[in-house]
């Protein structure tokens, strides 16, 4: 195998993309993703069995467009890469079952990774000034909400803090449905909030308090929010009184984005590390990525956001954390492994 | 030759083949479990260890078969997306098999006659069945109905005799796709997993808070 510059085909199934990416060392070749997101829709969220019934559909067809835009070979493929978790488990399997077959078809060995891990390792690729470490992620999508201390990418990731309910990603999707807005909620919200006063109504910051700071320091929790948001609705409604949705999609995004861009700030304070590294599909926010910019240049700390087509779940991720594991020497994961929907940050790869 | 795979109750893994001039069947390797469970785990071990015992390697295979169900759906699709993503790799045919055609071929073959129902659990106080009337001349198991979901309690009274299927073998799933093939039948199902059901979903309704 060639372990300086290892061509890796990636499978990522954790939600609701279907993702398969090729890299060849940190050099992207493609990236290509299926969603079955129109067919969620109708639901107002992700539904697990629709989800998986849609990877069933779609991997076949996206590993042929994956290696079409790489224009590559299967055989030329040095090793598989794949999402073992955290995810929904039923979405996780159709990709491990596909990865699993199409290593061994090939006679190549397999990498089972961690999607959060994935996330920081799309960093890695196409850029000229690498990724440096230590470095603070502050990952944000409809299914996680997490902030990680990343000192290797290969061998010591800590988890700092997490959601303890909702997503920021199900929070905006919930509060678009209570503001009569579409699923996905983030775009929608973003949309409404154009000439909003984000100062209009004081909604409550999950987990800031001083006594929930020593048991939640880096945790988040929404699911207070997006119910404080609906009373306020609500009360709104039963008075009779008009609902001004921009100030409250405004002042609802700006709840979600301060609590998630201060504590992330406050990670790199504390633990003296001047990075901060963004990832996950809410980063396309671009409130969030505004105030993220404004307090990390404030604090002095050095953002970092790959494009948007590799912050969402995608497969390009899963196999760039796939070639810096092969590049480290690491050996390939046994065949035995399956699908772990709370797999810990702190196993970047499932051997 | 075949590598065939079904995932629709345990997981099972054979490899399989029919002598082009005798007509002979033979499965050259067969492996499994009847574990419910563990479907991701196990897939890729099989389908090693199957190659390894039957000495055969991946582009020796002229096909991927695949048992396309009834069963659980989770266990279901970690066989078909395997067999999916195997039979793109050799870059040969992938070969859809009712699961339940593959165990009335198992019966047919090991001594029954006659009116066959097959009846496997649909879970959720339902079976899934379909009524099969024999073998044809190619050898094939003639299905006259299903499959379809039947509540546990209200089977349908079966023509001849009824059996109650909990595994289904990979081998059996593979050379029912071997004969079809020399019978120029295929394809015999279409690529799509046997589900009959449509997936639970919950619509989420944006409850009120207050009241
Ligand atoms: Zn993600």
């Amino acid at each position: 195998m060639n372990t300086r510059e290892p061509l890796i085909l990636g499978i990522e199934t954790s939600c609701d993309e279907t993702g398969v990416g090729i890299v060849r060392g940190t050099t992207l070749l493609a990236n290509t993703i299926a969603s079955s997101m129109d067919e969620h829709a109708r639901y107002g969220g992700v539904v697990p069995e629709v989800a998986a019934r849609a990877h069933l559909e779609a991997m076949g067809p996206t590993i042929r467009a994956a290696l079409a835009e790489a224009s590559v070979t299967l055989d030329e493929i040095d090793a598989v890469a794949v999402t073992s978790g955290p995810g929904l488990a039923g979405a996780l399997m159709v990709g491990v079952g596909a990865a699993k077959a199409l290593a061994l078809s090939q006679g190549v060995p397999i990498y089972a990774v961690n999607h959060l891990v994935g996330h920081v390792g799309a960093d890695l690729l196409d850029t000229a000034d690498p990724l440096e470490t230590p470095t603070v992620a502050l990952l944000v999508s409809g299914g996680h909400t997490s902030l990680l201390l990343v000192r290797d990418l290969v061998s010591d990731v800590e988890l700092l803090g997490e959601t303890i309910d909702d997503a920021a990603g199900e929070a905006f999707d919930k509060v678009a449905r209570v503001l009569g807005l579409p699923y996905p909620g983030g775009p929608e919200i973003d949309r409404a909030a154009v000439g909003g006063d984000p100062k209009a109504i004081r909604f409550p910051r999950g987990l800031t308090r001083p006594k929930d700071l020593v048991a939640h320091r880096y945790d988040f929790s929404f699911s207070g929010l997006k119910t404080a948001v609906a009373r306020w609705v609500e009360q709104r409604e039963t008075a009779g009184e008009p609902v001004p949705i921009a100030d409250v999609a405004a002042s609802f995004r700006e709840a979600v984005v301060d609590v998630l861009v201060a504590k992330a700030i406050d990670a790199c304070t504390e633990l003296g590390v001047p990075r901060l590294l963004l990832g996950g599909g809410v980063i396309a926010n671009a409130r969030l990525r505004e105030v993220a910019a404004e307090r990390a240049e404030a604090a002095g700390i050095a953002l970092r956001i790959p494009p948007l087509s590799l912050c969402t779940d995608n497969g390009a991720m899963i196999a760039a954390l796939g070639a810096q594991l092969v590049m480290a020497g690491r050996a390939p994961s046994e065949l035995g492994f399956g699908a772990d929907s709370t797999l810990p940050v702190t196993d970047i790869q499932v051997v | 030759m075949l590598l065939a795979i079904d995932t629709s109750t345990g997981t099972s893994v054979a490899i399989v083949d029919r002598d082009a001039v005798s007509g002979e069947l033979r499965v050259l390797a067969e492996t499994g479990t009847d574990d419910t469970m563990r479907h991701a785990e196990v897939i890729g071990g099989f389908i090693r260890d199957a190659l390894d015992e039957a000495g055969i390697a991946p582009d020796r295979l002229s096909g991927v078969a695949a048992g396309m169900g009834p069963g659980p759906f989770t266990g279901l699709r970690v066989g078909i997306a395997a067999a999916h993503a195997f039979a793109l790799g050799i870059a040969r045919p992938f070969v859809p098999v009712p699961s339940h055609d593959a165990i009335a071929w198992s019966r047919y073959t090991a001594g029954e006659t006659g009116p066959l129902q097959v009846v496997t659990d649909a879970r959720r106080r339902e079976f899934a069945v379909s009524e099969y009337e024999g073998l044809d001349e190619a050898g094939l198991p003639v299905r006259v109905s299903g499959p379809e979901l039947a509540p546990r309690d209200a089977l349908p009274e079966p023509r001849g005799i009824r059996f109650e299927a909990t595994v289904v073998s990979a081998g059996a799933v593979g050379l029912v796709a071997e004969l079809a093939y020399a019978a120029g039948r295929l394809p015999i199902a279409a690529d799509a997993p046997l589900y009959l059901r449509a997936p639970d979903v919950t619509p989420s309704a944006g409850k009120r808070v207050l009241q």
